[in-house]
């Protein structure tokens, strides 16, 4: 479990993220969601410790994490996985070389059982194949399923993915969302996920939170989202043309 | 601006610390350092041999036009050519020469992960991510550069040789007494005293603005220049104090 507390922060006085509390659930799906540049990212790699956030407490179980020092948070590090929004994979190692990366640094596993554990997952992520190849000859997705394995690699306790759908086809968000989804029920993770498209929200959201101009205005599950009374978060999910003639054809038949 | 620069020169020496920290797996920073060795080392030897050759060459040909005087015996040329690579050229020159090419290649290469989010890839797996990237490059200079400063010195005599004798300035027999004469083997420790040092500033003066690079590829392109241009200024303001400890 994840809790975070009356969490504060800035950049260059300028107020990003005030006051979020919030708890993210374990072996749960849970959305981060908002407009781009509501604060999700920052909030996200300030939970990660990636931001040194200007108040508050972030908690792993029960540890503050945002208290301890780099040495200390390795040991909290080494159990969490992340996806970057464009992947950020290491443009210099293999496909094979990137998933070994995590095994190689904190493992004392022998070649034979670290080369076992690379192909079973990339395997779990349909990566089939492409051992030998660098990140600049793979597609956008096949580099987010290799970021996934490479999370993945070391069983981590949290996954993080940041806009794991941006830049993709709508068939391969797909199939991310839902890799994303059963990894984290398989594996009973704390899965956090940054997101702006509704599709994944309906698809695999279990917890939602939203953020409006760094507030938390609204959070729930996924049925709830199309009931709420708040109403920046109705602007945000009705925005697309197709959903606001929904909604309306739905207030319609219920009038 | 002086605050700024108190803060920079702060970041830099907090770099510094997290850099030379105990490393995670020394087997793979090994690995990391013979890379390091290729990329920045041995990748460097041509240029410094071409340019090099010419400034012997050019130094052996100034010297002579410049020293036609009967006074003069002419194996003056070859101890001037001789004095002048191994004190100045094959360590400050040369310095100046891989400023240009491994502090842009270093400063572009980190600032690339950075923008793309490899180092905070690496930060979120708990490695240490400065010591991981920058001490192989800064182990890896360190070592082999002095090695370039001696290609260099040779190189650059055998390019004054071959210049002065083929202009027909100066006989084979008085360029290889003159590369002879009064020599103090204390230049060549002063010259790789200046190269080692020269080394450090390059490479972590680069990884520095390649490390805190914001924004995107602009922004490479820029901190890739002022590693040229800092690196640059620094070592030949440390060629000015290192000559004054080291020689007067």
């Amino acid at each position: 479990m994840i809790k975070v507390k009356n969490l504060c922060k800035s950049f260059n006085n300028q107020q990003v993220l005030s006051d979020i509390s919030v708890i993210f659930e374990p072996g749960k799906t849970n959305l981060i969601i908002g407009r781009s540049g509501s604060g999700k990212t920052v909030l996200l790699k300030s939970i990660v410790g990636l931001h040194e956030i200007d108040s508050g407490e972030i908690w792993y179980e029960n540890i503050i994490f945002n208290q301890l020092d780099f040495s200390a948070r390795k040991d909290i590090r080494k159990e969490m996985g992340m996806l970057f929004q464009g992947a950020a994979l290491f443009d210099s190692l293999t496909v094979e070389q990137n998933v070994r990366y995590p095994l190689d640094m904190f493992t004392g596993q022998t070649n034979e059982e670290k080369v076992d554990r690379v192909n079973f997952c990339l395997k779990r992520v349909d990566i089939i194949n492409a051992n030998n190849l660098y990140p600049s000859e793979l597609s956008g997705g096949m580099k987010k399923r290799v970021a996934i394995a490479r999370a993945i690699s070391l069983n981590p306790k949290y996954l993080f993915c940041d806009e794991p759908n941006s830049g993709l086809d709508p068939i391969t968000t797909i199939l991310i969302d839902e890799l994303i989804k059963e990894l984290t029920e398989e594996y009973s993770m704390t899965t956090v996920v940054n997101t702006h498209d509704m599709n994944s929200v309906m698809k695999i959201g279990e917890k939602i939170v939203f953020i409006s101009d760094g507030i938390k205005c609204w959070e729930g599950g996924k049925d709830e989202i199309l009931h709420s009374d708040c109403d920046t978060l109705n602007d945000f999910v009705f925005s697309n043309a197709l959903a606001k003639k929904l909604r309306s054809s739905s207030k319609q038949h219920m009038a | 601006m002086l605050l700024n620069f108190l803060i920079q020169t702060g970041r830099y020496f907090v770099l510094l610390k997290r850099v030379f920290s105990k490393p995670e797996k020394p087997v793979i920073y090994y690995r990391q350092t013979m890379r390091e060795f290729v990329f920045l080392g041995l990748n460097s030897i041509g240029i410094v041999t071409i340019i090099s050759f010419f400034m012997g060459a050019v130094i052996t040909l100034q010297t002579a036009y410049n020293t036609e005087n009967p006074i003069y015996p002419t194996y003056l040329i070859g101890l001037g050519c001789r004095d002048s690579i191994i004190l100045e050229f094959s360590s400050t020159v040369c310095a100046l020469i891989l400023a240009g090419k491994v502090g842009s290649n270093i400063a572009s290469e980190i600032g690339t992960m950075r923008v793309t989010e490899q180092i905070d890839a690496l930060e979120i797996m708990g490695v240490n991510s400065a010591s991981y990237l920058i001490l192989p490059k800064i182990i890896a200079t360190l070592l082999f550069n002095p090695f370039l400063t001696l290609i260099s010195i040779t190189v650059g005599i055998l390019g004054g040789w071959i210049a002065g004798t083929m202009a027909g300035v100066i006989t084979s027999e008085d360029f290889i007494y003159g590369i002879q004469y009064a020599f103090i083997p204390y230049y060549i420790t002063y010259s790789l005293i200046k190269t080692v040092f020269f080394a450090f500033i390059i490479t972590s003066v680069s990884a520095f603005q390649g490390y805190y690079v914001e924004g995107g590829s602009l922004e490479v392109g820029r901190a890739s220049t002022k590693a040229v241009v800092y690196s640059s200024v620094l070592i030949l303001l440390f060629n000015v104090i290192l000559t004054q400890l080291l020689l007067s």
